[in-house]
């Protein structure tokens, strides 16, 4: 069976060639049929390799398919490395894949690019299981580059709006950014260890470098780039509430549940160089941090519906990289997966609620849903429930073992406690501010006819809310993974510091409830003071990061274009343009269409040729 | 036989090209284009003939055959070919034919 | 002998100059066999008496022949006569005259110091055809190949189709 791995990415593979080729006219029920069944049946043979391979007592398991280039000493080539990291990641890849597939047979009916949405999809599933199946960093870089791409073609897949195709660029922009340096990374890893095996070089660096040492530094600060820019964390984090033009499943497949956390599994897939570098590595935690606090914040302001869980997710990847930061492997990566299950479907739902409303999306023109949306509002309810790490639902185990992992750390782990917990706080003020503001008050404007659904609509949203409430009780098999380095006796915390933890979120939503529900605190009269407007629009533009990025890059760069667009070059071309017009007229000129024109010319060219013939 | 000079043979023949390449030059009339060429190959043959009377030899008048042939051949396209354009419009002006301006 | 030469080409050189200044294209017809019967006879006297039975036989019958057909078939009658005399303005002839004069200067100065007189040895129909179907075979056939050629080309150029 473990010998099938080779399969998990080609049935989707085969999917998107089947789709890709029929260009569209195949009918929808077998378009449904190919895209969702071909991520099904990986999602099958997934779980049946990691039942053989939970029970089969490896620490991991290696099966090369063929050598995809080997250039002197280097080689590189189609193996898959299956090890309890991979085997998560390949089953939230597949099993959340297959729910988010599902639901789109539905929520994309009525879509004239029915099939290109499902090529793409499939596409980036295939994409997405090379990069966490691959046991060297050529592959993993083959499927990073990959899900890019799908990303970028996603958002923009409505593109007679111009305006999604300015976010697919951004985005794809702004994520070349960080693969680039992941990309001059993966050069230095080669030059110095000679291998871009991933085993192979940890094992090396283990040897080779010191703790601290130079190499290690970079190496491991180059990843960190590349991780920051897939996974939307500070500085590159501006693309992601842009990526929201695309279709709703997408948002929860590649911009929430999966995609985005690629970073996260590059760094724990690599976390012996970011031990060797304890300095970047406590610059992840405080990547995250920041970024989780920014993040939240922003998420305070938005008014749209998918910006507002899109902040959230910039939030929660802060999380997995504060987990990251302090070491916390398992717990980051456990956070993963309790992530991928909420987030996903509170995507899914806020699709339906927006489906059901017609292409709605801003808050405030919604209200008072609960009676009309009845699944939409039992997925929110327990998608923010876990989302502000709600008591014994799955998010609350996963952040507390973060934040139990940063409270571990001796110095600035206080901090970085305070941080996340303050951090829990706003996740718990935004995310319920959502709630109330969409399913409770007063109806603002739509009234839905009906929720749209369907047993494809709402089967996954039952799975994901199942996921969502219990995923918190399953156990990962990381400990062959991250055996060394990671601190495995038992955290004793004091009461207090549970129950603060546990309080915070708490204490968030009844914020919330305040301010939106009984009305007792007033957002009116809060935003009364000129310095909280200033607050309010700051924030709400994300911290004036776009702004910024626009006068730091993009202004000189089109300012560059733009003096650069008439050059002096340009102008020798021009001429020589111009000349060779000059010259077409010219010969133009000289065809008469005469007949005798034609024999006096040749006569002429003749006693030319004679005369000087003759007289030289 | 009294030596006839080689030089006047050529030059007749020069003449005789010249003549005719007055005639391609100057007429309209496309019969009358055709009928120069004629002069023309002529004079060609008339020079072979008179390198072959001058060396002794029979190539020249091989060649001379070989002139016939083509301008055998030649007449025989191009009539065909006035006969088509006279059917299409009417008249031997080859001014007419002027499709070919740039 | 060498009289019969210059006298031959004289009327050439006339009957020439008459079928390019002709405005009947009947009589410019007449004036061009004559001419070639004139290159015949110089034929004849410089020793080639094939060339010239051929001149005479296929140039100034055959081809000729071809010419008066087509003329009659196009039936120009009267006024295109008129015509001619109207497409031939003056001017039209200075252009042309100038180029032929030049060409014509140029072969009178590369002919300029060649050795005079020339004793014409006579090459008979023996000797030409001992050559043409000896070494020349290969000519030959690529002879009747481009008359086949022409032939067929000029069938199918003629051709009415509508």
């Amino acid at each position: 069976m473990l010998d099938l791995i080779w399969l998990l990415p080609t049935f989707p593979l085969l999917g998107f060639l089947v789709l890709v080729l029929t260009a569209g006219k195949l009918p929808k029920p077998i378009v449904a049929l190919i895209g969702a069944g071909s991520v099904g049946a990986s999602f099958l043979l997934a779980a049946l390799i990691a039942f053989q391979f939970a029970n089969g007592g490896e620490d991991h398991y290696v099966r090369e398919v063929w050598t995809w280039m080997a250039v002197g000493d280097f080689r590189s080539g189609f193996s898959f490395y299956l090890d309890g990291l991979s085997m998560v990641m390949m089953l939230i890849i597949t099993g959340i894949g297959f729910l988010i597939h599902l639901y789109a047979t539905g929520y994309m009916a009525d879509d004239p690019g029915y099939s290109r949405f499902f090529s793409y999809m499939n596409l980036f599933v295939a994409a997405m299981l090379m990069l966490v199946l691959g046991d060297n960093l050529v592959l993993l870089y083959l499927g990073w580059e990959g899900v890019g791409l799908c990303s970028y073609l996603l958002i923009g897949f409505w593109y007679t709006n111009p305006e999604n195709g300015y976010a697919a660029r951004k985005a794809f922009v702004v994520t070349r950014v960080g693969d680039t340096s992941m990309a001059i990374g993966l050069f230095l890893l080669f030059a110095q260890l000679g291998t871009l095996n991933i085993q192979d070089m940890l094992s090396a660096a283990e040897t080779e470098w010191a703790v601290g040492s130079g190499f290690a530094i970079a190496a491991s600060l180059l990843l960190l780039g590349g991780a920051v820019g897939k996974s939307a964390q500070l500085p590159l984090q501006t693309w992601l509430p842009d990526a929201m033009a695309g279709p709703t499943p997408i948002s929860a497949l590649i911009h929430a549940a999966t995609m985005v956390t690629a970073g996260v599994y590059l760094i724990a897939r690599t976390h012996v160089l970011f031990e060797l570098a304890p300095d970047v590595q406590m610059l992840v935690a405080w990547i995250g941090l920041i970024t989780l606090l920014m993040a939240g914040f922003t998420a305070l302001t938005q008014s749209d519906i998918k910006r507002v869980l899109a902040y959230s997710t910039v939030s929660q990847i802060g999380y997995m990289f504060l987990g990251l930061g302090v070491g916390a492997w398992s717990a980051a990566i456990f956070h993963l997966m309790t992530h991928a299950f909420f987030k996903a479907l509170l995507f899914l739902a806020s699709g339906t609620v927006i489906l059901s409303l017609h292409h709605e999306q801003d808050i405030f023109k919604m209200g008072n849903l609960r009676k009309k949306l009845p699944v939409s509002f039992l997925s929110f309810l327990i998608g923010s429930l876990a989302l502000t790490a709600f008591p014994f639902t799955s998010g609350y185990f996963s952040k507390d073992e973060i934040l139990l992992g940063a409270l571990a750390l001796e110095g600035v782990g206080t901090w970085l406690w305070l941080g996340g917990v303050l951090g829990a706080f706003f996740t718990g003020i935004y995310t319920f501010r959502l709630f109330f503001l969409v399913f409770f008050g007063e109806s603002r404007g739509h009234e839905p006819d009906k929720e749209v659904g369907g047993w494809h609509m709402n089967g996954p949203l039952y799975l994901l809310m199942v996921g969502a409430l219990l995923a918190g009780f399953l156990h990962l098999p990381l400990e062959a993974v991250f055996n060394h380095g990671e601190a495995f006796e038992e955290h004793h915390v004091s009461a207090l510091v549970h129950g603060f933890m546990i309080a915070s979120p708490l204490i968030g939503i009844g914020v919330s409830y305040l301010f939106y529900m009984s009305g007792s605190l007033s957002v009116a009269g809060l935003m009364g003071n000129p310095l909280s407007r200033l607050l309010h629009r700051f924030w709400h533009s994300g911290w004036g990061m776009d702004w910024l990025y626009d006068r730091l890059f993009v202004f000189p760069f089109l300012w560059l274009a733009r003096i650069n667009r008439a050059d002096l070059i340009d102008r020798c071309y021009g001429v020589l343009v111009e000349l060779s017009r000059a010259g077409n007229e010219l010969l133009v000129r000289t065809q008469t269409g005469y007949l005798r024109w034609y024999a006096l010319s040749v006569v002429g060219g003749l006693v030319l040729i004679v005369s000087l013939g003759v007289l030289l | 036989m009294e030596s006839i000079p080689y030089e006047h043979g050529l030059i007749l023949a020069s003449i005789l090209f010249s003549l005719g390449l007055i005639g391609v030059l100057t007429r309209r009339n496309i019969v009358f284009v055709l009928m120069s060429l004629e002069i023309m190959l002529n004079a060609s043959g008339l020079a072979f003939i008179v390198a072959a009377a001058r060396w002794g030899h029979a190539e020249g008048q091989i060649m001379f055959l070989m002139i016939l042939t083509l301008a055998a051949a030649e007449v025989a396209v191009g009539l065909g070919l006035i006969i088509q354009m006279y059917r299409r419009f009417q008249t031997v002006d080859i001014n007419v034919l002027s499709e070919m301006k740039g | 002998m060498i009289t019969l030469f210059y006298l031959a080409g004289a009327i050439a050189i006339i009957s020439t100059v008459a079928v390019i200044v002709q405005t009947n294209i009947v009589h410019a017809l007449i004036y061009l066999i004559l001419s070639l019967l004139a290159v015949a006879v110089i034929f004849y006297v410089l020793g080639a008496p094939f060339a010239a039975m051929l001149e005479a036989i296929v140039y100034a019958g055959a081809i000729m022949v071809l010419f008066l057909f087509v003329i009659m078939m196009l039936n120009l009658g009267q006024h295109t006569i008129d015509q001619e005399r109207s497409w031939l303005s003056l001017r039209g002839w200075i252009a042309p005259t100038i180029m032929a004069g030049l060409l014509l200067t140029n072969f009178l100065y590369v002919m300029d110091g060649i050795d005079h007189g020339v004793e014409p040895t006579r090459v008979g129909v023996l000797e030409v055809s001992v050559l043409l179907f000896g070494p020349y075979v290969l000519a030959v056939e690529l002879a009747s190949i481009l008359l086949l050629a022409g032939l067929v080309a000029a069938y199918h150029l003629a051709k009415k189709r509508d």
